[in-house]
This record gives structure tokens, C-alpha cells and sequence, in this order.
């Protein structure tokens, strides 16, 4: 069933309807989802679908039909540090989202507290001075699946997390076009998706004036090189570098310059995180004062080997990786064969970019037959390091604890 | 094998820069289908309130895939999608919902 951007939310018996047809859909649809893969979530459940079902998108972990949900299966990170389009992760929130988009009649709108509220077509955003850049783009929630004890949402693996070299324009570049008003405080984005009941919190996001201003945050129509996916965000969508990327609006079609600060649902309740270290908490923990979830702390990650491997005794082996800083860039990656007690410098490769992923690598030899425990740790650029213990609150977010991988000599 | 490790590397610098493309200086107009789910929940008591009610915002894997958690945790899941996304679910089904949920996705 295709939803059009002029879509009106549903009303209770369309929404029976709807539930009617897909129902019908169910009966007669393809086997789209043609294997599995096991993410090793504590607890489970373990098993997900691998699907190729998803317009311009190639085979991804299927953790919700709709509103969309895929994570990058995580061997894609293991060729490069640029996570291909149609591999790169999806996450909506509401389930009405545009299928089609006609890029002459597309209109970002600017308004509020400006003196020239705009109306600008793609025509005028692609003829604006261009901006390039590579940066991460990761979910809040990335990683949520292994969290313990438990808790619900996304039950992501480690791949709700990806890499691209994002073109467009300044969002600064577009608030100076419409004259940001004296006592503006905040900036506030919002998509063409809609959600799925009339009275339901429509997904906004925003940044303050200042962040907005800051000449980086960029209005992207092209990602790797292309346009980017519609499930991705076609055809412009918000890329704040070193933010989680629950502000990176997709289908960003409405600018509103707010006078005061947004108290929307999505900006005052949901994403906030604790406002302690590392965002952590302990369960059942009261009165912890609560903060927009913000800048992305760093991490990294084995991508040649996975957990349970068998490497050959008394030889030179290569282990390889990627890292990212997080709102700074990648300082050092130590490499650890025992588990943490000892660590030693990783090679880094190429440096894309503060905010991008950056490629390590390092060899070792196990000397003996037996178990191993792999690990990396990236320390940014800012002095930031990767914890050895993990963190925890409600909602699953932040987590950036030293990655574990055992494997076998023999 | 050091030769070896050096020539992976090598390769491994060499995807990244490929993937530096050239910008498109022109968009193209996009229309694509969404897939519905082929997802069937499990029977039980309750599976007609939770398809009525539930399935028309979200499809039935995001329930599928959640963690087992008690009934009150599931309790907090309902009335979350109630109060605060506007789920339009009548006071009557919540209990065969909860129920259900428990059943299906509660510890074992």
C-alpha cells in the first residue's frame, strides 16, 4: 500500500482497514526475507530475517517491516570505511512516509522567527555553495540488544551505524538566507513523515541557534556520491556531525526558527539521556535529571573476525577494524590479544575527516594453542576513552564499551 | 605472510577511496513500493485484540524481537503506545493485549 505525502493521518476505521489489507498483502507476498542471521543479543531473541525487499536497498537485517527498520549486517564495515547506500541502516519512527517524490514540485520551507520566510526549491538548494564531508551517522540505540538487563525498543546488533561523505548546503548558509530574528533560540526540523494517528507527536527534532550556525551542520542531498536512498532520507536530509543521529531529520522539508525552546515530545521526554557520565545509570535508579541525548562518544570495532574464529597457531595474523571518535577525532586505537591486560598501538589508516570512520589494523601471532580474547579501544582526539564496563539506562542509548571478540588458535 | 597483511591493507585504503565519487549535480524524481510483512504471530488468547489494535502503527516483529519482559514491563509497553503515541486501543482490549504479550514474550 503506498502512502503519498499528502497522506492524512488515519483515522481509527482506516486504520482497521489498513490492518485488513495488509493482512490480505500477507497472504499472497513473496518470500522476500530469504535467510537469517543470529545476532548474539543476551537472552535473545537471536534470529533475524536477511531481506532484500526494501527499495534501493541491498541484503539487510530486517528488525521491523514498518515503519522500517534494517541494520547494516555488520561485514559491510569490514570493506571500507564508507558504508555503501544500499547498505546503510534504516530507522522511522511513524509509518507514514512518502513513497514518491517529484524534485520539481519538492519545497523546504523556512520559517518563524526569520525576517524572509523562504520556500526553496531543490533548484535553489543545489545552486547554494557546496559542502563535503564525511561523517558517522549512528543510532542513539545502536548496540540496545546487548544491554543487561534487557530493555525494549530496536533490538539492534552493532549495525545500526554507518559512514558516508554527505553533500549539500549549510544549514547556517540557509538561516542566513532567511535572516535569523533577534532572540531566536532554537532551530527546529521536521520531515515528511507522518505519524500513523491524527494526535500523535509529530517526529521534530532541534538544535540551538548557535549549533545551527555553526557552518557545518549541513542539509545533504547526496551521500557517497549520489542521491541518497528515499528509506535514507531523499532527497535532502539534516547531517549533524558528531551527533546521534536521531537529528539527522530525512525528508527534511520544514525549517521553523523558534523564538524559545522546543518542548516538543521528541526533544523534552524521548532521547534524553541521564545527566551523568557516560550517560549511565544504574536500574530502578529515581530521580536522575535527564538531558537531550547529544554528542556521540567513541568506539571500535574488529570487522575481519568475528566471534568464535579459528586463527593458525604460531602465525602472523591480521586483525583489522574500524574506529570513530565521536564528536572529535580518532587519537589512537590500542589492540589488546589477552583480554585487556596488555595493549598495543594499532596501525590507523587513511584519515577521512574528524567525524568519519577511520580504518586500524594490527597483526599478532598466538603463540600457543587456546582461546583468545581480542580487543580494541579507541581514544579520541578530545582525551575520551572507551570504558571496560558498559553503561546502562531505559532506553538502550550511548552504549560504547571495549568490544570483546574471542577466538580460537590452533 | 607480512607481504600479505601490507597488500590487505592496501586494499582495504584502496575501497575506501573509490567510494570518493563525484556529487550529482541533478536529482531524480523517486517512486518505490514499501514491502509489507510476511510475519505471522504465534496463536494464543488475545492475537485478535493485538492484530485489531497494534499491527496498523508497527508490524508484528517489532513484538516478535523484544526481549522477554514480566507483565508489568509490558503493562508500561501498552500503556506508553496508549498515552503517549495516541494508539487508539479501547480500555476493554488492553487486558487480553497484556495477556497476550505475557504469554508470547514474557520470561520463561
Amino acid at each position: 500500500m503506498e502512502h503519498t505525502p499528502s497522506a492524512a493521518a488515519l483515522s481509527r476505521r482506516n486504520l482497521l482497514r489498513q490492518v485488513s489489507l495488509a493482512g490480505l498483502a500477507s497472504l499472497a507476498s513473496p518470500a522476500w526475507a530469504q535467510t537469517t542471521i543470529n545476532l548474539p543479543l543476551p537472552g535473545g531473541p537471536t534470529e533475524r530475517p536477511i531481506t532484500t525487499g526494501f527499495p534501493q536497498k541491498g541484503a539487510m537485517i530486517l528488525q521491523r517491516t514498518r515503519p522500517p527498520l534494517l541494520e547494516t549486517p555488520f561485514e559491510v564495515f569490514d570493506k571500507g570505511v564508507f558504508t555503501p547506500n544500499d547498505r546503510f541502516f534504516v530507522r522511522w519512527h511513524w509509518a507514514v512516509i512518502p513513497t514518491s517524490v517529484d524534485v520539481n514540485k519538492f519545497r523546504l520551507n523556512v520559517h518563524g522567527h526569520v525576517e524572509r520566510p523562504l520556500s526553496l526549491s531543490l533548484k535553489d538548494i543545489l545552486a547554494m555553495p557546496r559542502l563535503e564531508y564525511a561523517a558517522v551517522n549512528q543510532c542513539s540505540g545502536n548496540s540496545r540488544g546487548f544491554f543487561q538487563p534487557r530493555v525494549p525498543g530496536g533490538e539492534w546488533g552493532n549495525g545500526a551505524m554507518g559512514n558516508a561523505r554527505w553533500t549539500g548546503v549549510s544549514l547556517k548558509a540557509v538561516l542566513d538566507k532567511a535572516g535569523i530574528k533577534a532572540g531566536a533560540v532554537a532551530v527546529r526540523c521536521n520531515g515528511m513523515d507522518q505519524p500513523t494517528v491524527n494526535d500523535a507527536p509529530d517526529f521534530m527534532k532541534s538544535l540551538s541557534v548557535d549549533h545551527a550556525r555553526d557552518g557545518e551542520v549541513m542539509l545533504a542531498y547526496a551521500m557517497n556520491g549520489e542521491q541518497l536512498p528515499l528509506l535514507n532520507g531523499f532527497p535532502v536530509r539534516l547531517v549533524v556531525p558528531g551527533w546521534y543521529a536521531t537529528y539527522w531529520i530525512k525528508m527534511l522539508n520544514d525549517i521553523e526558527v523558534l523564538d524559545g525552546p522546543d518542548t516538543n515530545f521528541w526533544m523534552k521526554t524521548a532521547y534524553t539521556i541521564p545527566d551523568t557520565p557516560r550517560a549511565d545509570m544504574k536500574p530502578g535508579q529515581a530521580n536522575v535529571p535527564m538531558v537531550p541525548i547529544n554528542k556521540l562518544n567513541p568506539r571500535s570495532f574488529i570487522t575481519n573476525l568475528q566471534a568464535g574464529s579459528t586463527i593458525e597457531v604460531g602465525r602472523p595474523a591480521l586483525v583489522r577494524g574500524i574506529a570513530f571518535g565521536g564528536d572529535s577525532g580518532v587519537k589512537r586505537v590500542d589492540f589488546s590479544s589477552d583480554g585487556g591486560k596488555a595493549w598495543h598501538p594499532a596501525q590507523l589508516g587513511v584519515d577521512e575527516g574528524k567525524y568519519s570512520f577511520r580504518q586500524w589494523h594490527a597483526v599478532f601471532t598466538p603463540e600457543t594453542k587456546g582461546g583468545y580474547t581480542l580487543m580494541v579501544r579507541c581514544t579520541n582526539t578530545a582525551g575520551d576513552v572507551q570504558p571496560d564496563q558498559p553503561n546502562w539506562n531505559p532506553a538502550g542509548f550511548m552504549r560504547n564499551v571495549i568490544e570483546a571478540t574471542p577466538v580460537t588458535a590452533a | 605472510m607480512t607481504r600479505k597483511i601490507i597488500l590487505l591493507a592496501a586494499l582495504a585504503a584502496a575501497t575506501a577511496s573509490a567510494a570518493q565519487a563525484k556529487a550529482p549535480l541533478t536529482l531524480k524524481s523517486v517512486g518505490v513500493t514499501l514491502p509489507e510483512s510476511n510475519r505471522v504471530l504465534p496463536d494464543g488468547p488475545g492475537l485478535a485484540a493485538v492484530k485489531g489494535n497494534c499491527l496498523a502503527c508497527h508490524t508484528g516483529g517489532m513484538i516478535m524481537n523484544q526481549p522477554a519482559m514480566p507483565q508489568a514491563a509490558w503493562q508500561a509497553e501498552v500503556a506508553k503506545m496508549r498515552n503517549v503515541y495516541k494508539a487508539p486501543v479501547d480500555d476493554k482490549d488492553v487486558p487480553a493485549i497484556v495477556d497476550y504479550l505475557t504469554a508470547v514474550k514474557g520470561p520463561k
